[in-house]
């Protein structure tokens, strides 16, 4: 069985987000990690070769860096990696989707994982659009599979209660907090993780043009959001306390 | 190429010839995160049960910890081991040091509890042993300290006797203060044979006459197993003996030295750790309508604090890298042992550093804190008794200090070290001393750099006169050695400072502020201490003319341009706070 696992590297959830002189995303000092929801796919991906055999490939869109996070997935256990670096500025859902699919088409499948959003931008498209393109069917968070001949079993969290999916494979399943614990990779692991091959690609490696890949979307601005204001208590007698309130609503938040 | 033990005192080093942090590999790095995730998932949230001595718990953590490679770093592949390296080993022992007690547990039985079998066990005993250590399925500890021998550890009165049909030595008499001593397997022992001849043994568990005594009552890491270890007849088969007969002294005293390191680097990971968290204390923490990080006082209580882990850290792992290289090819336990004995000035340095660095920090966390740094409930009250043991424990501070000029100059008395020559060619320069300042070689730290030179030359002054003045006795004037302790010590952290700030600049000058500014906070907070340890020990060595003529020539040595100490402390602090972490 051949799995891919499409994964991304992440700021550190305790990262603290900075923005630079020009208004981007300060990287610098940055703590980076592979996506949580996507580690998940990776863990994931290792049970079911430890229980069924084949291999498990990663696939990650994203500069030299991204390489420590396919490392330590290759630590895990997985069995190789394929970073395509698309050398752009910014990329949107299109761009990492475009790429991801055809990267994973020319290696092959029988299933594809991934997390059902990553924690930066939380769109928690690439994986439902990368399906999209290799016309395959998508289950989104996922808490527990299941595989037999030719076929998935996934259970996903619906409102008040679970949902069993049976999907033909191949497929995309991505995955939610509760699919499993990610182990941690051994000492062993991460020294055999550097002999594993790792493969680095661009646009042109892939067949794709500059063009066929640009993104759609573009930001325009970055903000931080507003300090949190301190709270303010009312006092005084109940009716004057409720009058204060709802001027204080009107007149300074503005909200009735 | 690899300096010589102690050289760091004679000769001037490159930036490119040191290891810095900067320079850890992606492995490295993935090991030090995997460590760390482990710890704060798997161990943190125990800290209570720990912290109670939870029967089983420590076993079971050291177990899962085993699963994932993190005991066998030293040990090699075809005993179980993972033999990762010196580096990783020191940076499994950094990141474990945030566990609280269970950092205790697996340092002992990675270091000490290991150690002694992985560099001086014959084959069967490594055989029979490793693999068990390596996986954490056999937990070891070490017993070395009895009632009336702790510093003096060759006055241990425990003796052998071996048994009328030859199999197996007696052991009796009582072993002290043994971490782990609750739940080890095995425990490498120490005892006289007929009263003479100082011999380590490997102790089972199950050993008939072999018992413990009750749990101490401890001022700190109380999550850690502390019991005496008393012998009653009990026998020890004579396949235990380990290494020679006679020569455990040889075993006792090298463990000590790469114990030492492991010491100094779990106390750099501790100190980050104690850092961040008065640093996050202090960001939310109001007082008069404001977070007490803002104020200057505290400011300069964080900038200290960093340049002192800093100084530390970067030691470490200098230290770290050297050893890293001379045990490189090496595989006989007894050339490994002797490959880090070349370093036993730079290893007891570590401890030295590591353990008083880190006492500092967490005096000064308490203070952050302030009274809630008082009441358990916060961390500050626990970190400040848990870091106190680190400078009595694997050498009381004093030992190591003694250590230090001991160990220099019987290098140079064997012509390993040419320190003879270097303090003869100082007496002959020190009467037309340069004074002019630096050349500008176009690269940063020119005048920080020069302080270095001099205050080598210091240590040679002091050293050189000592030496002449008390030959063989020098011995007796413990003040003298420890003042000359304490130059070797501050010179090696200044050194190692400095030099880390220059190779991060020389790799990329836009990223090596911070190091090249905590590197000026260390040296010029600590630079003026020189002259005060050279004006006290010139005064004990001489008097009249010739002492004003000595103070004059450390004068001139001791002179420096004080720069704005109070400005860069600020710069120092405000990169933490805006990163929120201890940042380089």
């Amino acid at each position: 069985m051949k799995i891919i696992v499409l994964m991304k590297q992440t700021f550190d959830t305790e990262a603290k987000i900075t923005l630079d002189g020009q208004g981007k995303i300060n990287r610098q000092g940055v703590n980076l990690i592979i996506n949580p929801y996507d580690e998940f796919a990776v863990e994931e991906a290792l049970r079911i070769k430890e229980k069924h055999g084949g291999e498990v490939v990663l696939v990650s869109v994203g500069a030299d860096s991204v390489q420590e996070a396919l490392r330590q997935a290759l630590a895990m256990g997985a069995d190789r990696a394929v970073l395509i670096n698309p050398e752009m500025e910014e990329v949107d859902e299109f761009t990492t989707a475009t790429i991801l699919a055809r990267a994973v088409s020319g290696l092959g499948y029988d299933l594809i994982l991934g997390g059902w959003r990553a924690i930066d931008d939380g769109s928690a498209q690439v994986a439902g659009r990368v399906a999209e393109i290799l016309d395959l069917p998508v289950v989104n968070q996922v808490t527990k599979i299941e595989i037999e001949a030719g076929k998935a079993v996934a259970t996903r969290d619906i409102e008040g209660g679970n949902e069993v999916v049976e999907v033909s494979l191949p497929a995309v399943l991505t995955a939610q907090k509760g699919l499993n614990e990610p182990r941690y990779p051994t000492m062993k692991g991460i020294m055999q993780a550097k002999k594993k091959p790792m493969e680095k690609k661009n646009l042109a490696d892939l067949g794709l043009s500059a063009d066929q890949a640009a993104p759609k979307v573009k930001v325009l601005e970055y903000f931080l959001p507003k300090p949190r204001a301190a709270g303010k208590i009312l006092e005084g007698e109940v009716p004057e306390a409720v009058a204060a309130l709802v001027k204080a609503l009107r007149e300074e938040a503005k909200v009735i | 190429m690899l300096p010589k033990g102690g050289a760091f005192l004679l000769e001037q080093s490159n930036p490119a010839d040191v290891f810095t942090p900067e320079d850890l590999t992606e492995e490295h790095r993935l090991i030090a995160q995997t460590v760390a995730d482990f710890v704060e998932k798997e161990v943190v949230p125990r800290d209570a049960e720990l912290e109670a001595q939870k029967e089983g718990l420590m076993r079971e953590l050291l177990e899962k910890a085993g699963e994932l490679g993190l005991l066998s770093a030293d040990i090699p592949e075809e005993y179980g081991g993972s033999d990762l390296g010196k580096i990783a080993s020191m940076l499994i022992t950094e990141n474990v040091s945030t566990g609280g007690a269970f950092a205790l547990g697996h340092g002992d039985h990675t270091g000490i509890g290991s150690l002694p079998i992985v560099l001086f066990g014959n084959e069967d005993q490594k055989k029979r042993y490793l693999p068990g250590l390596a996986s954490g399925k056999l937990i070891g500890a070490y017993a070395l300290t009895e009632p009336g021998a702790g510093s003096d550890a060759l006055a241990a009165r425990t003796r052998a006797v071996l048994s009328p049909d030859g199999k197996s030595y007696l052991l009796n008499g009582e072993k002290i203060f043994i971490t782990n001593a609750g739940f080890a397997d095995i425990f490498t022992t120490y005892a006289k044979i007929d009263g003479q001849h100082f011999t380590a043994f490997i102790v089972e568990r199950n050993t008939p006459g072999f018992t413990l005594g009750a749990e101490e009552k401890k001022m700190g890491i109380k999550g850690s197993s502390t019991r005496s270890l008393i012998f009653e007849d009990a026998p020890v088969p004579v396949e235990n003996v380990l290494g020679e007969i006679g020569r455990g002294h040889v075993i006792a005293f090298n463990i000590l030295n790469i114990g030492r390191l492991k010491l100094g680097a779990g106390c750099v990971g501790s100190a980050r750790r104690a850092i961040n968290l008065a640093l996050q204390y202090a960001l939310q923490r109001h007082q008069f309508n404001t977070p007490i990080a803002s104020f200057g006082l505290i400011q300069h209580k964080f900038a200290q604090m960093a340049a002192k882990a800093y100084a530390a850290e970067s030691a470490v792992y200098r230290l770290t890298g050297v050893i890293e290289e001379a045990l490189r090819g090496k595989r006989a336990g007894r050339e490994i042992a002797a490959a880090i004995e070349e370093y036993a000035i730079e290893c007891s340095i570590c401890k030295v550093l590591g353990s008083e660095t880190l006492d500092y920090i967490v005096d000064e966390m308490v203070q952050i804190y302030g009274g809630y740094g008082y009441i358990q409930e916060y961390p500050a009250e626990r970190f400040y008794r848990d870091a106190r043991i680190n400078r009595i424990f694997e050498g009381t501070n004093e030992i190591n200090r003694l250590i230090i000029p001991a160990t220099l100059v019987r290098k140079a008395l064997k012509g390993q070290l040419p320190l003879i020559d270097a303090a003869q060619a100082l007496a002959k320069e020190i009467l037309n001393l340069r004074t002019a300042l630096p050349e500008d070689d176009g690269k940063p730290l020119a005048a920080e750099r020069d302080m270095l030179v001099r205050a080598k030359k210091l240590f040679l002054l002091i050293g050189g006169q000592a030496v002449e003045k008390y030959g063989d006795k020098l011995a007796d004037q413990q003040e003298i050695i420890g003042i000359l302790a304490d130059l070797a010590i501050q010179i090696y952290a200044m050194e190692s400072a400095v030099l880390r700030a220059l190779k991060a600049w020389e790799a990329d000058p836009e990223t090596a502020a911070a190091k090249l500014d905590l590197a000026r906070g260390y040296l010029y907070d600590n630079f003026p201490l020189l002259e005060k340890l050279t004006r006290e020990s010139l005064a004990f060595i001489f008097e009249g003319d010739l002492l004003s003529t000595q103070l004059a020539v450390a004068k001139r040595l001791c002179k420096y341009q004080p720069i704005d100490l109070i400005r860069l402390r600020r710069q120092i602090t405000g990169r933490m706070l805006e990163a929120e972490k201890y940042v380089v």
